[in-house]
């Protein structure tokens, strides 16, 4: 690391160091200097703004230490990075796929969306103003908090029931964001791996998957969701497993596509002609050629994933109360249109922001990494 | 084209089979007795007994299911739990309304969103292109039951009690309370006005991914050579877009029709949630809620039918349209997907 000069390098405690984002900064690399600048400013803020919560953390449940562990570990982690940034050189690791995806200004905003509303979510203990099921007007009898406009104790206003829409938001995002991210990793894994094996082996298997595929595509998917949820006891894991086992075979009909063209290819034929056992080929050879389309389409998925989680909840199929859930919060707000507009229009709004942010993502990975599938427009 | 019509529909009939037993094993394997319902403090185990073996229930799953899939086929929907009709009554009236709503949605959706996707691609970059993108993307990642009351909250609500527009448009329903006793233009104008949020929500939606589509098919076939040579040709610049690229761009458009269609009616479950639009989608909440699976049954087995025909419907159009992709193709080959579950 000698002879880099300038702005501190050789020295071990320089305000540059210290300060994540700060060198970044300085060389004019303002995306990562000021997001990593402006997360770490704010992370600091919120713990010494929440200092009492904090220190109060030996009595307090499972939720605050995982919401003090993501506090100290992003921290942490940031100087790290502010640490190791100090060695590296100009440009050393930026890859061609990620120079082209910042480009895409939109598309860098939507990650900076997706990494606030995940650390709302766990910081959620930490950020709330209010906790998200407490009723003033009932448990303090402070009645005029019901219906309760948007003000400066509570930025989004209140509910009928007195609770603070924005800690509710807050909570809500955990349901929303962990639905969607393991719903959606549940059925890539299961989609990539049914359709490589359809597409690679063909025949019988073959046959056999994509009817399966076939038959759920033919489905309304909200229909079958609503029927088995309402059926057996609506909970979070079989909301999760449902949502999986009706979205694997979008995934799956696109890799056995992919799958099959590769099928043809020298490489595979090589990887044959070496004897390897198919297992081997599919997984090691065939997969890694097919992950580019398979994120793109884990992304969107995402989005449409807690767009139809929030449907289930709106419909009161989904997580039920108290647990506070966007879709369900739209629901109750449309009962106060008349007296309180605030209700059904804050969640709905975010709702829309972060399906928003991983849909722009996934447009702007696909452009990155794959532009061949630009002409598939405004289809995931 | 007739043995490929005739190869499409053959494949279709196993699918909805298959979808329909899926459906059946699902309600059946649900925990809890199908009749709770009739059981109360003055029914003797004797008469829940017979109530047992009037409904078939005392026989075997296999037996059962062979049973039902016999009289499903022959048209007998069997009787509604909770409202003592035939099933089959209750899916013909609810039937017009969905498809008036939905029918009314896709036709001003395709507009809508063909036209925007045109506009943007002859001006691509422009400002114009990027406001339409982001609007585009904006309704395209919303869910239609919020939009839906968020147009209730402005033209509905507000617009008559806060700000006092002239026009507003009624929330809920098909028809007004006092229906019976407009004249006929007064009716007329009741429905109309009743239609307009409910459309108004499913078509915004739905425009927003048609825009997308439509305009990266447009900008692929702009660029191509015939286009050119068109221009060439000294042609005005209206019909080189209207008449030369719209028509081919239009092609794959015709697979969207296909894939929107079960995100239609799932959006039409929520509108008409909302809306309390008696049709198919309220029909079939109501008796998921209620637990009454005779309507269950029946109606999700008409949606997947619907789509399976739609889908149908779609491929032998794409098929007719361009008879480059009918021979030797697997009949679920690659094609282009879309949102696949949506709210």
């Amino acid at each position: 690391m000698a002879g880099y000069g300038g702005d501190g390098v050789g020295k071990r405690w320089s305000p540059g160091r210290l300060v994540p984002g700060l060198r970044p900064l300085r060389r004019g690399r303002w995306l990562e200097g000021g997001g990593g600048l402006l997360l770490w400013g704010l992370l600091l803020a919120l713990a010494v703004a929440r200092h009492d919560r904090l220190l109060a953390l030996p009595s307090r449940g499972l939720d605050h230490w995982l919401a003090a562990l993501t506090l100290v570990g992003v921290l942490v982690g940031l100087w790290v990075w502010s640490f190791r940034e100090g060695r590296r050189e100009e440009g050393e690791r930026r890859g061609r796929f990620w120079r082209r995806f910042r480009r895409n200004r939109l598309a860098v905003a939507g990650v900076g969306l997706i990494v606030l509303f995940y650390l709302a979510a766990l910081l959620a203990p930490l950020l709330t103003p209010f906790d998200p099921t407490y009723q003033p007007a009932f448990q303090a009898g402070e009645m005029e908090l019901r219906l309760a406009e948007p003000s400066g104790a509570h930025l989004m206003g209140t509910d009928q029931f007195s609770r603070d829409i924005l800690s509710r938001i807050l909570y809500g995002a955990r349901i929303s964001l962990s639905i969607g991210f393991l719903a959606v990793g549940i059925s890539v894994t299961l989609g990539t791996i049914l359709g490589a094996v359809a597409g690679y082996l063909g025949g019988i298997v073959d046959d056999l998957v994509m009817r399966l595929v076939d038959m759920f595509m033919a489905f309304p998917r909200v229909v079958l969701v609503i029927a088995v949820v309402a059926v057996f006891q609506p909970s979070i894991f079989l909301i999760i497993g449902v949502l999986a086992l009706t979205q694997w075979p979008f995934t799956a009909r696109i890799v056995r596509g992919e799958i099959l063209s590769l099928r043809e290819r020298e490489f595979t034929e090589a990887a044959r002609a070496l004897g390897f056992s198919r297992s081997r080929i599919i997984f090691r050879h065939l997969l890694p050629n097919v992950m580019a389309p398979v994120i793109v389409v884990a992304t969107l998925g995402i989005g449409h994933t807690i767009v139809l989680e929030a449907g289930l909840s709106f419909l009161g199929f989904g997580v039920q109360p108290p647990t506070p859930s966007w879709g369900s919060m739209v629901a109750d707000g449309r009962d106060y249109l008349l007296d309180a507009w605030w209700i059904a229009t804050f969640p709905g709004l975010a709702i829309v922001t972060v399906v928003l942010a991983f849909n722009l993502v996934g447009d702007g990975l696909r452009d990155a990494l794959d532009p061949r599938q630009r002409g598939q427009g405004g289809a995931p | 084209m007739l043995s490929y019509a005739l190869r499409r529909i053959l494949y279709a009939i196993p699918l909805v089979l298959g979808v329909a037993t899926i459906l059946f094993f699902v309600l059946n394997l649900a925990p809890g007795d199908p009749l709770a319902l009739y059981m109360g403090p003055g029914v003797s185990p004797e008469a829940m007994e017979r109530i047992r073996q009037n409904l078939g229930l005392d026989q075997s799953l296999p037996v059962r299911y062979g049973r039902w899939l016999l009289a499903f086929l022959q048209g007998d929907f069997g009787y509604s739990l909770t409202r003592n009709q035939p099933v089959r009554d209750l899916i013909l009236g609810a039937l017009p309304p969905t498809l008036l709503l939905t029918g009314g949605a896709v036709a001003l959706a395709f507009l809508m969103g063909i036209a925007l996707g045109v506009v943007q691609a002859v001006r691509q970059y422009s400002a114009l292109d990027s406001l339409l993108s982001a609007l585009a993307l904006f309704f395209y990642s919303m869910p239609s039951f919020w939009l839906a009351i968020m147009l209730i909250l402005i033209f509905s609500v507000n617009a008559r009690n806060l700000w006092g527009w002239p026009v507003h448009f009624p929330p809920s329903g098909m028809t007004s309370a006092g229906h019976d006793l407009m004249g006929f233009w007064g009716q007329l104008k009741d429905r109309a006005a009743h239609l307009v949020l409910p459309t108004l929500s499913l078509t915004l939606v739905l425009a927003g991914g048609i825009a997308r589509y439509v305009r990266t098919s447009m900008l692929e076939v702009i660029r191509q050579d015939y286009v050119r040579t068109a221009r060439a040709k000294g042609l005005p610049e209206h019909r080189v877009i209207l008449t030369h690229a719209l028509r081919n761009a239009l092609i794959p458009v015709i697979t969207l029709f296909g894939i929107y269609f079960p995100f239609l009616l799932s959006g039409a479950v929520f509108i008409e949630h909302v809306f309390s639009w008696p049709g198919m989608g309220k029909l079939l909440v109501d008796a998921i809620l209620q637990r009454d699976y005779p309507v269950v049954l029946a109606g999700s087995f008409l949606f997947a039918v619907m789509v399976v025909v739609g889908n149908l419907l779609a491929d032998l159009l794409y098929g007719w349209v361009d008879p480059r992709i009918r021979y030797g193709r697997h009949p679920g080959g690659p094609r282009p997907t879309a949102r696949s579950g949506t709210a």
